[in-house]
């Protein structure tokens, strides 16, 4: 094990000084597709940003951004480009900062030149709509990713975040359309992904199955037999089996109506107030309590947690299998949280973004919700640009979440770390 | 990650009476009939054991047993009759066996062959008929016969390529593209799309292998995500006229390919075998001697069993990593071509299909040998040819070839379970791939 972690240094090392030409050359890019593309290629007038719903209470102007705004912020993000790649030291927190402005700046300038173009119709770009689909599509992501964190925090791989949301949206249509109660349908489908999650301790625990291979394969199982039943019971017999009816949403007295925030943040299902709660828990719990101290020990040097005391092939269980619970109310939010019937193969990936979003966020369950935002408004997004029919393919958006993985596993936005057990079976000595 | 024997510890696929047995044998010659009843004992411990082989089948019985279980108690009338189990318990056992057995026997039926047609071909029927199940059989194998090796090789270099899927993808766009895009003479257009076939996955597996040896990104995360990239890259060139569009379409589809690049089908009257399918036993027979014959393949093998050991002996560990996923990559890439070039002549979303997952479970379930990959990719090609026949026949969804599949896989990759379940003498040992390893390793 040793001499693995020689090697990687050694194949590492030598792509340092390069990774920070690498970054900075990228951010030089968005700034140079902020400026030839957006700018060059942008129709006159000026974009529009409206703030609040049709029918709010309380309106918020509609901001008015002019086409020049994009070679000014294209310009900052050249410049940023230019400052990370100086040879002098940054902290982490400054080298995040500055990526994220340049992808807000993006965002921004892609924004501006889609809305000053003639497929808008002059119609301003609702920001308040596209920050709430980003937030409803994020539920499923988060809540994956949060039980991608727990079961690898405690040293075992979960690649099966994609069965645990098929599963449970599949759950969750079937009872809540049989007993007719939505609650019944989350807990169900909540209870389904605990399920998943409680196979893949059973396997990976007690017979040393490849934690990761296990994961594919589940996916797989899990895809068959919710496939095959969809087939054989719920689609003929549709009424009685994937009629389920859907959380109604629940607006927060007082929050909910605040400007701008309100109807992101607290206008929503229970899914997204479940989510809320979710990452708190996790990421207290995780950091600053004992019991995570000990999920922690238990990822990181299992034999060590084991020698204090520590039970270490039990909180791995618990851990998938309260991370499943998770998942599988992420899963239930797809079918009675949203649309409400089951279709085949629903969760279409998305437990893989939400393992690359745990990746991406570092195994840290803030980081994860953030990048899952990130990826759930790279969808948002793309939705949007295909409704008023923008010159660009949504195919291209569509791949940047999992262009965005690549780089940061490569390492150019510094280095990803896993627990350090993290998939291997542990085996007392 | 590999699987091979030679790698375990000496002795650990071997029992006790196997060793007994093959020093009896040893010593100068001991009477036949001791040595019949040792190569007997042999058998015998080779079963109560649980060898690799005996494991094997037992999880496809398992798994069948399972399915079968799930078939019945989906069906509508079963339930109904289990409803009225105390009033009529035999008949709530009946159904059970009826839904059943109709289902198997039609899935057989479809997949190897159907008595109905021996007894045609006594009445002036055609005795190509009672070949034709196998046929099918045959052309459902071949894609995952060519993925199922991309797995294999890969694994045997200790990565684990779950990108077939997109490789699958580069190597058909290429393909495509070549097949309707240029214009050749007979053979030649063949060949040709099949080595671009090769190439559009070769990049793609370049790209992960180039990735994990300069910075050490790992495979899993790459090849999935590019799954995903490649599948927005399909729906992109598929979407552009300029590129694979076909003209004057608004589906997502490309044009025919040009007879020329198409593979023909060989031997006698209308059930034959198609030319893709010789392709991937040529696959499967060049991934046979690269691994064990040829000096790179032992570089593969040992990298895949001890990469600091690989180091220690000389051997660029980064380099042989590039090459192994370059050749997956390739191999996936060439599934693709003959994929469209054998069967679909155009690329759609759904010639896309499902064989870079199912290439997955089919490496596994052939232990990441050529042989077994065969072996596998042609049971799983029976599930998949009998499973169409069976929904036309019983009304029983093809979904049931995943969770056949599914379940073989999950059994297989647990011999502990297995040995378990049937009460076999050896509680330990390694599933597939040995020792686990995670992402840091």
């Amino acid at each position: 094990m040793e001499r693995v972690t020689t090697l990687a240094a050694e194949i590492r090392a030598p792509a340092a000084t390069n990774r920070r030409m690498l970054a900075a050359g990228a951010l030089i890019a968005f700034g140079l597709v902020d400026i030839l593309i957006f700018g060059l290629f942008s129709h006159k007038g000026e974009a529009s940003f409206a703030l609040s719903l049709t029918g709010a209470s309380v309106t918020v102007p509609t901001i008015h951004a002019p086409g020049y705004v994009v070679y000014i912020l294209g310009a900052a993000s050249i410049a940023i480009g230019i400052a990370r790649a100086m040879p002098i030291r940054m902290s982490p927190g400054w080298r995040r900062l500055a990526i994220g402005l340049v992808l807000l700046f993006f965002v921004i300038c892609l924004l501006i030149w889609s809305d000053t173009g003639s497929w808008t119709h002059g119609i301003p770009v609702n920001v308040v709509t596209l920050l709430q689909a980003t937030l409803a599509g994020s539920i499923p992501l988060i809540l994956g990713a949060l039980a991608g964190c727990m079961g690898e925090r405690a040293g075992v791989i979960n690649i099966a975040i994609e069965g645990q949301l098929l599963l449970g949206a599949f759950m969750a249509a079937i009872v809540a359309s049989t007993v007719g109660v939505v609650w019944l349908g989350l807990i169900g489908g909540s209870l389904a992904g605990g399920l998943v999650g409680l196979v893949l301790a059973a396997f990976a625990i007690r017979f040393f199955v490849d934690q990761i291979i296990l994961g594919v394969v589940l996916n797989l199982l899990i895809s068959g037999i919710t496939g095959f039943l969809y087939d054989r019971l719920m689609q003929p017999n549709a009424q009685t089996y994937n009629s389920a009816s859907t959380f109604s949403t629940l607006k927060i007295p007082g929050l909910g109506d605040i400007p701008i925030i309100g109807p992101i943040f607290f206008d929503s299902t229970i899914f997204l107030y479940i989510t809320y709660v979710a990452i708190i828990l996790v990421q207290i719990g995780l950091f600053s309590t004992r019991w995570g101290l000990r999920v922690r020990a238990v990822g990181e040097h299992p034999t060590a947690a084991d020698t204090v005391g520590i039970n270490v092939l039990g909180i791995r269980y618990r851990n998938l299998v309260l991370g499943g619970l998770l998942a599988g109310i992420g899963g239930a939010y797809l079918t009675i949280g949203s649309v409400g019937t089951f279709s085949k193969d629903m969760s279409s990936g998305l437990g893989y973004i939400a393992l690359a979003a745990m990746i991406f966020g570092r195994w840290t369950p803030l980081g994860a919700t953030a990048a899952a935002l990130l990826f759930g408004f790279a969808t948002a997004l793309g939705n949007f640009l295909g409704t008023i029919t923008v010159p660009i393919s949504p195919a291209l958006l569509a791949m940047a979440p999992y262009a965005a993985t690549i780089v940061a596993v490569a390492g150019l936005v510094g280095r990803v770390r896993a627990p350090a057990a993290d998939g291997r079976p542990y085996v007392r000595a | 990650m590999t699987s091979d024997p030679g790698n375990q510890p000496a002795g650990s696929e071997q029992g006790p009476i196997d060793t007994v047995t093959r020093s009896a044998t040893a010593t100068s010659g001991p009477p036949l009939r001791d040595r019949f009843r040792g190569s007997g004992r042999a058998v015998i411990s080779a079963i109560t054991q649980g060898s690799p082989t005996v494991v094997t089948i037992l999880a496809i019985f398992s798994a069948l047993v399972l399915g079968a279980l799930v078939i019945a108690f989906s069906d509508t009338t079963v339930l109904h009759a289990w409803n009225s189990f105390f009033a009529a318990p035999g008949a709530a056992i009946s159904a059970t066996w009826d839904s059943v057995a109709a289902a198997y026997s039609a899935l057989f039926e479809g997949a190897i062959f159907n008595p109905h047609t021996i007894s045609a071909a006594f009445h002036g029927g055609s005795v190509g008929a009672i070949f034709y199940p196998l046929s099918q059989t045959s052309a459902q194998a071949t894609p995952l016969i060519l993925t199922g090796l991309a797995v294999a090789l890969a694994f045997r270099a200790g990565l684990f390529n779950i990108g077939a899927a997109s490789q699958w993808i580069g190597g058909a766009i290429v393909a495509t593209y070549l097949g309707f895009a240029v214009s050749l003479p007979l053979v030649i257009h063949a060949i040709v799309c099949l080595i671009g076939g090769f190439a559009g996955g070769a990049v793609i597996g370049w790209l992960v292998g180039a990735l994990k040896a300069r910075t050490g990104a790992h495979e899993v995360i790459v090849t999935i995500m590019l799954n995903y990239i490649m599948y927005q890259v399909l729906n992109l060139v598929l979407g552009t006229p300029t590129a694979l569009q076909l003209r004057g379409q608004a589906n997502l589809i490309s044009p025919n390919i040009d007879p020329n690049a198409q593979l023909p089908h060989v031997g006698g009257p209308p059930p034959q075998v198609g030319v893709g399918f010789l392709v991937a036993l040529a696959a499967a027979a060049a991934t046979w001697w690269l691994l064990e014959r040829s000096t790179v393949g032992f570089e593969f093998r040992t990298v895949g069993a001890n990469p600091s050991a690989a180091r220690t002996a000389g051997m660029s560990v980064p380099r042989t990593w590039v090459l192994a996923m370059l050749l997956a990559g390739g191999l996936a890439g060439l599934s693709g071509a003959v994929a469209i070039q054998g069967t679909f002549y155009s690329l759609n979303f759904q010639s896309f299909g499902n064989y870079g997952f199912s290439g997955i479970t089919v490496a596994l379930l052939g232990r990441a040998r050529p042989l077994g990959v065969v072996l596998a990719a042609l049971l799983f090609g029976a599930l998949q040819a009998g499973s169409t026949v069976m929904e036309a026949a019983t009304s029983v969804p093809v979904d049931i070839t995943e969770v056949l599949e599914g379940l073989i896989v999950l059994f297989v990759a647990a011999p502990p379970l297995i040995r378990a379940v049937y009460r076999l003498r050896r509680t330990e040992g390694a599933g597939l791939g040995g020792a686990a390893k995670g992402w840091n390793g």
